[in-house]
């Protein structure tokens, strides 16, 4: 059986992370916040963070953040969320969260939120539950909780469920499995996922999957792809669903390996 | 997707133009791990195009084969961005630039890059550009008028070149279309709340009410204009209680005995912010448990949250919670 080339991986992420002007590293230019993220997960998850020059990396993070807190995927590239929530967890993984400046990257991130508790991707941006994720986590990871105002937010997201008992994204869209992750790891980040239907949802869940072929699609009937199937898996998972490994809300990984990163030393 | 747009598809390498060019290899290492069965097309684009970009030859025929691999993946990041390195360098035309991300806009609606580049390219032609860019998104948003990526560029485009003008109308034709549309309503609010020309919130909120009640009345149970009402008294809680327009829609649903969950789910916010409703609220709120042997709760809060218990059922324990909360709040 073929065994994880640990080694090879590693200098593969290293020569990305490395050559700033080499083609490869050009190819995650405005990409490049989330490119980090996954590319030191990668590494930590191999045992090899220490393998990176952690203050370069640091100060080309903090040359991402701009005047209004927010981060953006590279430099000379604007703010958007989707960057902030990789920059903090970039960070966390350093355990040098201490570096950001907490309060603009947690005030950018406020200024996105909406009158209906939600956040936007952008200040004015439609509350949307993949973007409420991103915000909810990134303050979840920077002990910002406080700011949000769980009760609404929850009331927000628990209206997301359906007859069905699927949960949309949006006021008057259709269900979505992959929302049985946004909103349901946002929920329990805040303390209210008994305020949906929990039974109905992993109804909903297993009637989107494909018991012949395997797989599990967006809703019930339709074609399956392995974006919906590891967003129903996971989103059973938050249910307790037996048999499955929990996973963390904020990481987006199981406990055990969360666990590993920040307890191992 | 046409991809024979500039030179007929055909092979590179029996082109005289890029004879010169000694395609480079993907390099996937020894014993590459699921390696992609590349289409001959595809893997030949990009050979070429990594040796265009090695070289960093930014000329016309570079600009065509960028515009070729965007075809084949729209999602290479790599490819735009030396698209924009080769726009630069020779100058080129972003009108004709915005033409050609327009005719691929409709395959690609949802593709981050796409919009970026897009925006990168605005930025540069300036304010002149406004208005052909507002246009340019209307006509996505025609094929799907929720695209979250049309809207939050089109409320850049508004910030950043102006245009506000005639964007509450736009929001106004879209809610005729479609009154669930919660994209619009979201951008209604923003027009509201934002655009030099209308005078704010406080200035808007009568007319803005009157709207949202009749699209209220006309489907009781569409979320989205009860979240635009409780928007429009932003932070003046004082003021939706006294509205006696809020109250009285609240009862107007609620006689109809139909799809009446958003009113009482509004009355209950009303009575916990310090509504004092007169008997008729009561009355109406009695009638709709005819199936119900024993009493109601004398206080009305209370009253609502059992109902919505049973009627929301799927959100009992919020409304569970709701009711323990208003016990506490009494003692």
């Amino acid at each position: 059986m073929a065994e994880l080339a640990v080694d090879k991986h590693v200098k593969y992420i290293l020569a990305v992370e490395k050559n700033k002007d080499s083609f490869e590293s050009v190819v995650m230019d405005h990409l490049r916040m989330n490119g980090a993220y996954w590319g030191l997960t990668a590494l930590d998850l191999l045992g090899k963070l220490d393998s990176v020059n952690v203050d370069e990396v640091i100060s080309w993070i903090l040359k991402c953040q701009h005047e209004s807190g927010g981060f953006s995927g590279n430099i000379g590239h604007d703010p958007h969320i989707l960057y902030t929530l990789s920059a903090v967890q970039v960070l966390a993984l350093f355990n040098k969260l201490d570096v950001l400046d907490i309060d603009k990257a947690v005030s950018y991130i406020l200024s996105c939120k909406n009158l209906d508790g939600g956040f936007g991707c952008t200040p004015g941006g439609e509350s949307h539950a993949g973007q409420i994720f991103c915000c909810v986590g990134a303050l979840a990871l920077t002990g910002s909780l406080h700011y949000v105002d769980k009760d609404l937010l929850g009331w927000w997201l628990c209206e997301r469920q359906v007859k069905s008992g699927g949960l949309n994204g949006r006021p008057e869209k259709l269900p979505d499995v992959c929302y049985s992750w946004w909103v349901l790891s946002s929920l329990i980040m805040i303390d209210r996922v008994h305020w949906i239907d929990k039974e109905k949802l992993v109804k909903f869940i297993l009637d989107c999957q494909d018991v012949e072929n395997g797989g599990i699609s967006d809703r019930p009937d339709d074609a399956v792809d392995v974006y919906h199937t590891y967003f129903g898996v996971a989103g059973l998972s938050l249910l307790n669903y037996p048999g499955l490994k929990a996973i963390d809300p904020a990481y987006a990984l199981p406990v055990d390996v969360v666990n590993r990163i920040f307890f191992s030393g | 997707m046409d991809s024979r747009e500039d030179d007929g598809g055909e092979p590179l390498s029996r082109m005289a133009e890029w004879r010169d060019v000694t395609p480079l290899p993907q390099d996937d290492g020894p014993h590459p791990v699921v390696p992609i069965a590349y289409k001959e097309e595809f893997r030949e684009t990009m050979d070429y195009f990594r040796a265009i970009y090695k070289a960093d030859e930014r000329s016309p025929r570079a600009l065509r084969l960028t515009r070729r691999a965007i075809h084949l993946n729209p999602g290479n990041y790599t490819v735009w961005h030396f698209r924009r390195l080769v726009l630069e360098a020779l100058n080129a035309d972003l009108d004709e630039e915005l033409d050609f991300l327009q005719r691929i806009a409709n395959s690609n609606s949802k593709n981050y890059q796409l919009w970026h580049h897009r925006r990168w390219v605005v930025e540069r032609l300036g304010a002149n550009a406004g208005a052909k860019e507002l246009n340019l998104i209307k006509k996505i948003l025609s094929l799907d008028a929720k695209n979250y990526h049309a809207w939050s560029h089109r409320q850049w485009v508004l910030q950043a070149l102006g245009g506000w003008e005639d964007e509450l109308d736009y929001c106004q034709q879209l809610l005729e279309e479609d009154i669930f549309n919660n994209s619009a309503w979201n951008q209604r609010y923003f027009v509201v709340t934002r655009s030099p020309f209308l005078g704010g919130l406080k200035a808007m909120r009568a007319s803005e009410v009157r709207y949202t009640v009749e699209a209220i009345l006309a489907n009781p149970n569409n979320e989205c204009p009860w979240r635009y009402l409780r928007g429009l008294y932003k932070d003046d809680i004082k003021a939706l209680v006294n509205d006696p327009e809020i109250s009285s829609v609240c009862l107007k649903v609620i006689n109809t005995k139909n799809n009446y969950v958003f009113a009482l789910k509004m009355l209950l916010d009303l009575l916990c912010h310090g509504f004092q409703p007169c008997h008729e609220f009561r009355d109406s709120v009695v009638a709709l448990r005819t199936s119900q042997p024993d009493p109601l709760d004398p206080d009305l809060s209370m009253a609502i949250c059992d109902i919505l218990e049973h009627v929301d059922s799927l959100r009992a324990s919020y409304w569970i919670w709701r009711k323990n909360k208003l016990s506490v709040a009494a003692v």
